[in-house]
């Protein structure tokens, strides 16, 4: 349960659940992509009926991130933001599909 | 009744209380402009550039206050927009900006005029849609305007297929027009923190932002001002919220605010910031910006609040609102020893204004103006060393008197903002100071302002050179001026002529004064034209990456 360190940065993981249309991948993966914010994992999947989504984003827990999650919380398709240490262990199991 | 998508959206927008829309048709808008045709109550205002429908679109929404709207086909038609929307989002000015796009069936194919609209307006707009289908305009429309006017301001786009344009529907009735979203709460146990910390301050700054102006929270600003003793600066966004001659303003501060503004704030031991975001350009380098001072910092944006700086108070809400709760707890202190320090520093350290008597130089042309105008005039600025002198040296006195490219910076908006600003408001007079550089960027639109016979007065500022960056070449750059002056002389008494405007040249005259009384008494557009030395500079300034502190020249 303990969140995974490279040097001294913490990644995270953010659970945002979105309204699921065409393009709220590109809101979400634009915003951090043009604050040069690096995302080092991404999952989306439809939850429920399929009107809201869940996106998982595996990120670095520097000094930016506070700003980044204000910024994901301004997005209109955003229903919500949780941050996780990395114990949500979504990316870890999802690795062996990965080998 | 029975309307196919373009027809609703006019329907709407009618509903919206549009009466205005500017814009340039196209292949794929073309069901739209039908539809638009059978309106009595729209009048739509063709642009003769799409960017110059944008900006007078803009120019509407900054005199109002309310969104206003801009219309283009797809392809080029959306692209040419880009920056009249990137500019608006910068400043936060609400803008509903509709294209039509290709066919449903034919997007993604590299369509004739298609281009990815949605995918290009993502990082410029507070939010976007492309509307797959025709009922979804129902609900895009309202919400369009409700984003755009609610929390912090911004402009929205919507893209529409030219299928979902002309299907039809049977409707009932149409949807309400849409409301802005309630305001957010107040924390009171915050407005009790940062009132504390204002009454114990002795050396408090109140610094205003476009945010103030948005908020119509000008009126409340100058109160909280007074009732403190708060010397108040202002953000190049801020100009017009206290009037320049109150006792307590500080004028602009930043890259060329005055020395005695920019030694005021170093003396700061508190910031009271609102509406404001802290641009590059307003507090020099971050780290060195009022070393010693607290800061209070209330926006309606909370991604704003410790974006650049950390505040000690932190406030999410209407500034309006919480100005409103704030002064009931802020102590009556007129700070006499404070404000008298500041006034030692103003005279001390005023705003040098060198040639400000002769009314063909830069800071005597803007003067010169200046008093021959009251504050129901509206001045808008291209972007460049006039901007900078007229930001100076200009009495602002009423929020919603100025228009300037402030985040984005955009040579070009000048003219066709000042036509939105005096079709909006037509009783007003609507100055665009300009320079030759900006001018060219957006002259076309001098046909606008002649069909539209919108009552502006560009008054060109002509160095026969891109000034500001002759400016840094000069300063920063070993004095080796490259690509920044222009080698032949234009003619824009011509241009101006062609286009059908009235001409009046400040150069051929004896008395200079007199023609621009008479121009600017003279309905309808107008060029006053008038040459400027090129090495002329806007000073004081401060040096790229420099502190506010660190100022050269003035």
């Amino acid at each position: 349960m303990n969140a995974e360190v490279i040097g001294q940065v913490h990644k995270v993981v953010l659970e945002l659940t979105v309204k699921n249309h065409a393009g709220v991948m590109s809101h979400v993966c634009g915003l951090f992509a043009r604050r040069a914010f690096n995302v080092e994992g991404i999952l989306c999947m439809p939850v429920g009926d399929g009107a809201e989504s869940r996106i998982w984003l595996l990120v670095y827990d520097d000094a930016r991130l506070p700003q980044m999650i204000a910024q994901l919380e301004k997005l209109e398709d955003v229903i919500r933001v949780e941050r996780h240490a990395a114990n949500r262990r979504v990316f870890e199991r999802l690795e062996e599909f990965f080998l | 009744m029975q309307l196919n998508g373009a027809q609703l959206i006019v329907r709407l927008l009618e509903q919206q209380g549009i009466t205005r829309i500017a814009g340039i048709p196209g292949g794929a808008a073309l069901p739209l402009y039908d539809a638009l045709s059978q309106s009595t109550k729209i009048h739509h205002v063709l642009a003769r550039h799409e960017q110059g429908a944008g900006f007078m679109a803009q120019g509407m929404a900054r005199v109002s206050g309310k969104a206003a709207v801009c219309i283009a086909s797809s392809g080029p038609g959306a692209t040419n927009l880009v920056t009249a929307i990137a500019d608006a989002k910068l400043d936060s000015i609400p803008l509903v900006c509709i294209t039509g796009q290709v066919p449903s069936s034919m997007i993604g194919t590299d369509a004739f005029q298609e281009v990815d609209t949605y995918g290009i307006s993502i990082p410029i707009t507070k939010h976007n849609w492309l509307v797959r289908d025709v009922w979804d305009l129902l609900e895009v429309i309202p919400d369009a305007f409700r984003l755009a006017e609610s929390g912090r301001p911004g402009p929205v786009w919507v893209d529409v297929p030219k299928d979902v344009l002309t299907a039809v529907i049977e409707l009932e009735a149409l949807p309400e027009p849409a409301c802005r979203d309630p305001l957010p709460l107040v924390e009171a146990a915050l407005v009790e923190r940062a009132a504390g910390l204002i009454n114990a301050a002795r050396t408090p700054v109140l610094y205003l932002g476009g945010g103030v102006i948005a908020a119509e929270a000008c009126t409340a600003a100058v109160a909280l001002a007074e009732r403190a003793g708060l010397p108040t600066t202002m953000t190049l966004m801020g100009l017009g919220a206290m009037p320049v001659d109150h006792e307590l303003s500080l004028g602009m501060l930043g890259m060329h605010g005055a020395r005695y503004t920019n030694y005021a704030l170093e003396e700061a031991d508190l910031l009271i910031v609102l509406g404001a975001r802290f641009d590059d350009r307003a507090i020099g380098n971050a780290e060195k910006f009022c070393p010693n001072a607290g800061i209070i910092h209330i926006d309606i944006d909370p991604a704003e609040l410790g974006k650049i700086k950390r505040p000690n108070v932190a406030i999410h809400g209407d500034v309006a609102r919480v100005l409103e709760q704030l002064s009931t707890k802020v102590l009556s202190n007129p700070r006499r020893e404070w404000v008298a320090r500041v006034n030692e520093l103003k005279r001390a350290h005023p705003l040098a204004l060198p040639g400000v008597e002769d009314p063909r130089s830069h800071y005597g042309l803007v003067r010169a103006v200046a008093d021959l105008l009251d504050d129901e005039a509206v001045i808008a600025t291209d972007v460049g060393q006039h901007q900078m002198w007229v930001a100076q040296a200009y009495p602002f006195r009423r929020a919603r008197q100025w228009l300037t490219s402030g985040g984005l910076g955009t040579m070009g908006f000048g003219m066709p903002a000042a036509i939105g600003a005096a079709l909006e408001q037509p009783e007003r007079t609507v100055v665009c100071f300009s320079g030759d550089g900006s001018l060219k960027m957006n002259i076309q639109e001098m046909d606008t302002a002649v069909e539209e016979w919108a009552n502006i007065k560009v008054v060109l500022m002509n160095n026969q050179s891109l000034g500001l960056v002759h400016q840094q070449q000069d300063l920063f750059y070993g004095k080796r001026i490259f690509s920044a002056d222009y080698r032949r002389h234009t003619n824009f008494q011509k241009i101006a002529e062609g286009f059908g405007m009235q001409v009046f040249d400040l150069d051929q005259t004896e008395d200079p004064r007199a023609l621009l009384a008479q121009a600017l008494k003279t309905p309808g557009p107008c060029l006053i034209h008038c040459s400027i030395d090129v090495n002329q500079k806007v000073f004081p300034m401060v040096p790229p990456g420099a502190a506010n502190t660190e100022m050269i020249g003035g």
